[in-house]
């Protein structure tokens, strides 16, 4: 939870997580995991109003 | 001796003429403004096009308000500040809907039917909207930009152009972020969304006869 509100307050130092070599700050991999599961969304979530008819 | 009238005929007009019919044929009012879409039209995922040039109308609004009021005033007004803010969450907004829609396009194959052109022009306005980020980044007037302008500075000179694009030179940023940089993207973002109804909105695999049926461009 502390690292979410670290992610997400930008007036502290940035939070970084570390695999190897690679290196990225945990407010980039959310929105990264956020745009991932926006997209998955928009594919299958039904649209409201939609017609099967042409 | 009388002077014989010219009769008008569909080929006259001179250079106007030329041109309006050249602009007609090529986008027809019925193209240029449709009130139809196609069927597969009715998904979230063709909605990301249209969020990202909201996202990008309210980061303009923004903008141009910081800039007319001066780089400094968001340090030194509660509204400045809020109007920064809302500049930089814009701009969040706007790279977040952009990337999602290339992520659509791209798994959809969004050049296909003629559309490489379509295609290209939001490659490059995606290419110049980070261009047009990082100059945000270094007219900050803060440490932030201070730091970021000292670290990019090595880069460009090591490729030999940081004697005309000077990060370290605040105004000359501040031009290139308020004016000529945000001038190519416009005329990008206008070019592309004018293609696409030129050609019409891709269709998803399985889905091309369905477009043939309904009578949009395939050409």
């Amino acid at each position: 939870m502390n690292r979410l509100a670290a992610a997400i307050d930008l007036n502290t130092p940035g939070n970084y997580l570390h695999w190897g070599v690679i290196q990225i700050s945990l407010a980039n991999l959310v929105v990264i995991v956020l745009m991932i599961v926006v997209f998955l969304l928009a594919l299958f979530l039904p649209f409201p109003g939609r017609r099967r008819d042409k | 001796m009388t002077a014989t009238p010219i009769e008008p005929t569909a080929e006259s007009g001179g250079w106007t003429g030329a041109l309006r019919r050249r602009l007609v044929r090529t986008l027809p009012p019925d193209k240029l403004l449709p009130d139809r879409q196609p069927s597969y039209v009715s998904s979230w995922i063709y909605v990301f096009g249209v969020l990202t040039i909201a996202a990008l109308g309210w980061v303009l609004i923004s903008g141009t308000w910081l800039a007319l009021a001066g780089p400094v005033w968001w340090h030194t007004s509660a509204v400045g500040h809020f109007v920064n803010s809302m500049h930089l969450w814009g701009v969040e907004l706007f790279f977040f809907f952009m990337v999602i829609h290339l992520w659509g396009k791209f798994f959809m194959a969004a050049w296909r039917g003629r559309r490489a052109l379509t295609w290209i022009t939001g490659a490059v306005a995606f290419l110049g909207s980070i261009g047009t980020a990082f100059t945000g980044y270094l007219v900050q007037t803060n440490f932030d930009s201070q730091w970021i302008s000292t670290q990019a500075k090595d880069g460009l000179n090591s490729v030999g152009v940081g004697a005309w694009f000077n990060v370290l030179n605040t105004g000359q940023m501040l031009l290139w972020h308020v004016l000529l940089l945000p001038l190519v993207l416009g005329v990008l973002v206008v070019a592309h969304v004018l293609l696409v109804r030129r050609h019409g909105v891709v269709p998803p695999f399985g889905a091309e006869s369905d477009e043939k049926v309904s009578g949009d461009d395939v050409d």
